[in-house]
């Protein structure tokens, strides 16, 4: 993947700065960056997390760990917690009013299945309308699993054997054809788009970058390792039963059975793992280490109400 | 190395959790491949996939169905 184009002075700062090799660029985020959820500043965050899975072949692999970028990662990355903080705090309150069991309070999180979204994709949706969800899930799917991956060694006993084998799931049980991120670019593919990793970025939403750098920063850090398995919890959650209806629109819409495949593979595989990642892996972690109970449930309402923003937009967009 | 031990987990309201089977065989008699190291079998009979779990378990339990 390259560089992808700028949205605003921060993020063409940033460009220029990773493609030259000079990240020592002074004005970089000098005086606060104001909303963090901004086009500009989601693009720059998401730069910045890039350079930790696959990169970009127009940068120094080495600038990984630039001292100046990783203080600028810090610079847009506060912010951008507090954001999160806020925007989740009525959902998490909600959560903790459930009683105490962590997977109570999941699956009472959880509960409504009823997605507008995936109800439109499943009926109404055009097959342009369908690519364009495809397009702006392919900035996660294509690293599937790897953001929630950060955890592993981070984590110990019962929550990490769980972990690790939800992970071999998505990791394709041994077969490379079945990585869960390969599936994707299968379907990508057989619905006429780039396959290849990164391709999107360009036309990826605000609230789909919100929702992609949310997972890096509770992975990168080991300190948000509880929200880092709260987000997958809430997400192997709410996914069976929307994949179903992602099925039933590729079918309606005579959309490639590679198209087909992925969803269908998720309907069943996400039943195992929502199982797996409540029960098996918060549970465990929580019951391990207490202090982390309140971070799954900001893990799993950001997980829900970023989600359902990225959604959103793209109602919007098609409406 | 000793083989892959067994194990089967009810979960409440929800699948039973089968661990290292090779094979399943459906009401019908008929074999399904086990191709993950854990599967979820429908134990609530309202899936539309059986003998796996498809989520529709939550639909029978929740305010929102
Ligand atoms: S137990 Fe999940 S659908 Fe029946
Ligand atoms: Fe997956
Ligand atoms: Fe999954």
């Amino acid at each position: 993947m390259r560089l992808p184009r700028p949205r605003g002075d921060l993020s063409a700062q940033l460009i220029d700065a990773l493609a030259s090799g000079t990240p020592e660029t002074p004005a970089l985020a000098a005086g606060g960056i104001g909303d963090p959820s901004t086009d500009d500043v989601q693009l720059a965050l998401w730069i910045l997390y890039e350079q930790h899975y696959r990169g970009f072949e127009d940068v120094d692999p080495s600038l990984e760990w630039s001292p100046d970028l990783l203080r600028l990662r810090r610079t847009l990355e506060t912010p951008f917690e507090a954001w999160i903080c806020d925007l989740t705090a009525t959902t998490v309150k909600e959560a903790t009013e459930e009683g105490d069991d962590v997977v109570a309070q999941l699956e009472h999180l959880t509960r409504d299945q009823s997605g507008a979204l995936a109800r439109h994709l499943h009926r109404e949706a055009t097959a342009e309308q369908y690519r364009d969800f495809l397009v702006q899930r392919s900035i996660y799917h294509l690293k599937e699993s790897d953001p929630h991956a950060w955890a592993l060694p981070r984590l110990d006993g019962p929550a990490k054997v769980a972990l690790a084998e939800l992970q071999y799931d998505e990791y394709g049980d041994g077969v490379s054809a079945r990585l869960h991120s390969r599936l994707f670019a299968d379907a990508l593919e057989g619905a006429g788009l780039d396959p290849s990793y990164g391709a999107y970025v360009d036309r990826a939403s605000a609230p789909t970058l919100v929702a992609n750098n949310a997972m890096s920063l509770f992975g990168l850090h080991r300190r948000l390792r509880g929200a880092a398995m709260g987000h997958l919890a809430a997400f192997e959650m709410t996914s069976s039963l929307p994949c179903r209806r992602y099925v039933q629109g590729a079918e309606r819409l005579g959309l490639d059975e590679r198209v087909v495949r992925y969803f269908d593979e998720h309907v069943e595989a996400d039943a195992v793992h929502e199982q797996l990642a409540a029960r098996a892996i918060c549970g465990s972690m929580v019951e391990a280490e207490p202090d982390l109970h309140d971070d799954v449930l900001l893990g799993a309402a950001a997980c829900l109400v970023l989600e359902g923003l990225a959604g959103d937009r793209l109602l919007e967009e098609w409406r | 190395m000793s083989a892959r031990r067994t194990q089967a987990v009810v979960v409440p309201g929800g699948p039973l959790l089968l661990r290292g089977a090779d094979v399943v065989l459906d009401e019908d008699g008929e074999q399904h491949e086990v191709g993950r190291p854990v599967v979820a079998l429908c134990a609530c009979g309202l899936s539309q996939r059986k003998p796996w779990c498809d989520g529709t378990h939550k639909l029978a339990q929740g305010p929102e169905s």
